[in-house]
């Protein structure tokens, strides 16, 4: 195809502009993104009343398990249960991220964002964004839910705030993997097809039972599983006062979940740009 | 695809003809950038597809065969995301929505999900989209497939409008009548490789004459084949119709005609018959293009009891 010279609008912006033109399209994207969880609710149910249930049922069936000798000293089974329920919540928020996202790519959305003027990698970080507001919203739902039901912080407001940003942090790295996997999988039935894997890696951790009552071989599986340090850094703001060994632990867990998922999303956003 | 030479000029409305699996879609994808050729070169708007895809895409505006709209969205919302696609402020993303919706008349279902639109309604909103930037070049992959003979005339009609506007518009179609209607030049390819290019009317000529197809009264078809053998060359008839390729096209009609009636032969229907795109697909491929007969029905594919209109 044959045209004149190039008029202005079509020369690329320079690089400040192009950042807040990629700012913008991240921004609408989680727009978008987190506009469909409230329209959907198969994709909020997994974040918010999943976990709830299985918060209540636990907390209810299992609470004198504080009793047992060389468990943390709480005030109450649901003080210790808050955070695994956070955990699992924006697990759950990263396989919900990976069946939107597979969506997209079904229905040939993620072409619509292709074929536009932007970086490809948007279509991920427009999505990643909306998993941290999800976090956000998970955080202040469980921590809503636990003080209305007579759970302590005892970290106090520093402790909650401490508690909102790791869960928000770990829910982007959940969300990491979550596309890594749409972007591999390219189905929503199949992404949807890990959904009970998220119980069997956060049984084997410390989310909803202490490390050091656990039997082998869970309990080494549970010592080498990045979750537990992600667990006991949510739950220590909560049962005890904040300390940063835990914090920083655990941001070291939501680390190696971020570096795991951001490595394999840049390989499966790559040969998917190539394989288009 | 293999041998795809093709140069479209700013301003021409060029349609891609050809079967399903033909190639077509996988032509708009490299030029579209969504996929990077194996080999050869392309450019768009002036932009090497593969050296400069960002400009390219500043430049295109494209509608894809499966409207790849979000159902969960309003109209309205999908057209303020792609103008933030685009790069335009907030402001005028929300004007340009406003203005295109009404362009397509969508403006009173702008706030509804598009999960409850219909086929039509879905494309021209498609068609929006891809102008919210005012794109030098259109692509438009199958633009009609699918829809209804009215959404179908309103889509073309669009499409005119912006090709009268200066839009370049590349599209392919299986539709014949779509390709003959709206391009100034078809290509048209089949297994990946370019079997004929050139305006529809000299594609056309370059298959030979129109014909005429002549539907006479009962026992009176012996004497009319003697009667139209003057005219041309006479061809096989079919289902009662007689048929004959005439040697100065349409302008032997009402000699046929007169020449009919004085032999006291009664014509009940008439029909000339210009050559088709299909037809030159057949010349060019030795098949027809799908669904080419119930697009355009001619009298010798009817029974012959049935009438025919001249």
């Amino acid at each position: 195809m044959t045209a004149a010279p190039v008029p202005a609008r079509l020369r690329a912006p320079g690089f400040a502009a192009r950042l807040r033109s990629e700012a913008r399209v991240v921004g609408e994207l989680g727009r978008r993104s987190v506009r469909q969880a409230f329209r959907r609710p198969q994709f909020l149910a997994p974040i918010i009343i999943f976990p709830t249930l299985f918060l209540a049922v636990n907390t209810g069936g299992a609470g004198r398990a504080v009793d047992l000798p060389q468990f943390p000293e709480v005030h109450g089974f649901l003080d210790f249960q808050l955070a695994g329920a956070m955990l699992q919540s924006t697990m759950l928020a990263g396989v919900s991220a990976a069946i939107a996202l597979a969506l997209d790519i079904e229905i040939g959305f993620i072409d619509r964002l292709f074929a536009a003027p932007i970086a490809r990698a948007s279509f991920v970080l427009g999505r990643l964004a909306a998993t941290a507001v999800m976090g956000a919203i998970s955080a202040l739902w469980f921590l809503s839910v636990g003080l209305v039901f007579g759970a302590h912080i005892e970290g106090g407001v520093a402790g909650a705030l401490v508690v909102i940003a790791l869960v928000v942090l770990n829910a982007t790295a959940f969300g990491t993997l979550g596309a890594a996997l749409a972007l591999k999988a390219k189905s929503a039935s199949t992404a949807q097809g890990i959904f009970p894997l998220v119980f069997v890696i956060l049984f084997l951790s410390s989310a909803f039972f202490p490390e050091n009552l656990l039997l082998e071989p869970a309990r080494t599986i549970a010592e080498w599983n990045p979750l537990s340090l992600i667990a006991d850094g949510l739950r220590d703001p909560i049962i005890s006062d904040l300390s940063l060994r835990p914090t920083l632990e655990a941001l070291g867990g939501i680390a190696i979940v971020a570096g795991i998922g951001t490595a394999l999303s840049v390989w499966g956003l790559r040969s998917r740009i190539q394989n288009a | 695809m293999a041998g795809i030479d093709l140069e479209v000029s700013e301003g021409e409305i060029y349609a891609f003809l050809g079967p399903n699996g033909a190639g077509k879609t996988t032509t708009v994808r490299m030029l579209v950038t969504l996929l990077a050729p194996t080999g050869g070169s392309a450019t768009v708007a002036g932009f090497d597809v593969e050296r400069d895809a960002p400009s390219v895409r500043r430049a295109i505006g494209v509608a894809l065969q499966e409207a790849a709209l979000d159902p969960l969205m309003t109209g309205r919302e999908l057209m303020h995301l792609q103008s933030t696609l685009h790069g335009l402020p907030g402001d005028e993303a929300t004007r340009r929505g406003g203005e295109l919706l009404t362009r397509v008349g969508l403006a009173d279902a702008a706030d509804r999900r598009v999960g409850t639109y219909s086929g039509g309604m879905r494309r021209r909103l498609d068609l929006a989209t891809a102008l919210v930037h005012d794109p030098k070049v259109l692509f438009l992959d199958e633009p009609t497939t699918g829809l209804d003979p009215v959404s179908r005339i309103a889509i073309w009609d669009e499409v005119r409008r912006l090709n009268e506007e200066g839009t370049t518009v590349f599209l392919t179609t299986q539709y014949l009548e779509e390709a003959d209607q709206l391009a100034d030049r078809v290509g048209i390819i089949d297994e990946g490789k370019m079997a004929a290019e050139g305006t529809p009317a000299a594609l056309k000529a370059q298959i030979g004459r129109s014909h005429l197809e002549i539907v006479i009264a009962e026992g009176g078809s012996e004497a009319a084949e003697v009667v139209m053998a003057r005219f041309g060359d006479p061809m096989p008839s079919k289902n009662g119709v007689l048929m004959v390729a005439l040697e100065h096209g349409a302008s032997d009609v009402a000699p046929v005609v007169r020449a009919l009636d004085d032999a006291g032969l009664c014509v009940e229907s008439l029909n000339l018959v210009q050559p088709t795109l299909d037809d030159v697909f057949v010349e060019k491929t030795g098949r027809h293009l799908e669904g080419a007969d119930e697009e355009q029905p001619r009298p010798s594919d009817l029974p012959a009891d049935e009438p025919v209109s001249a």
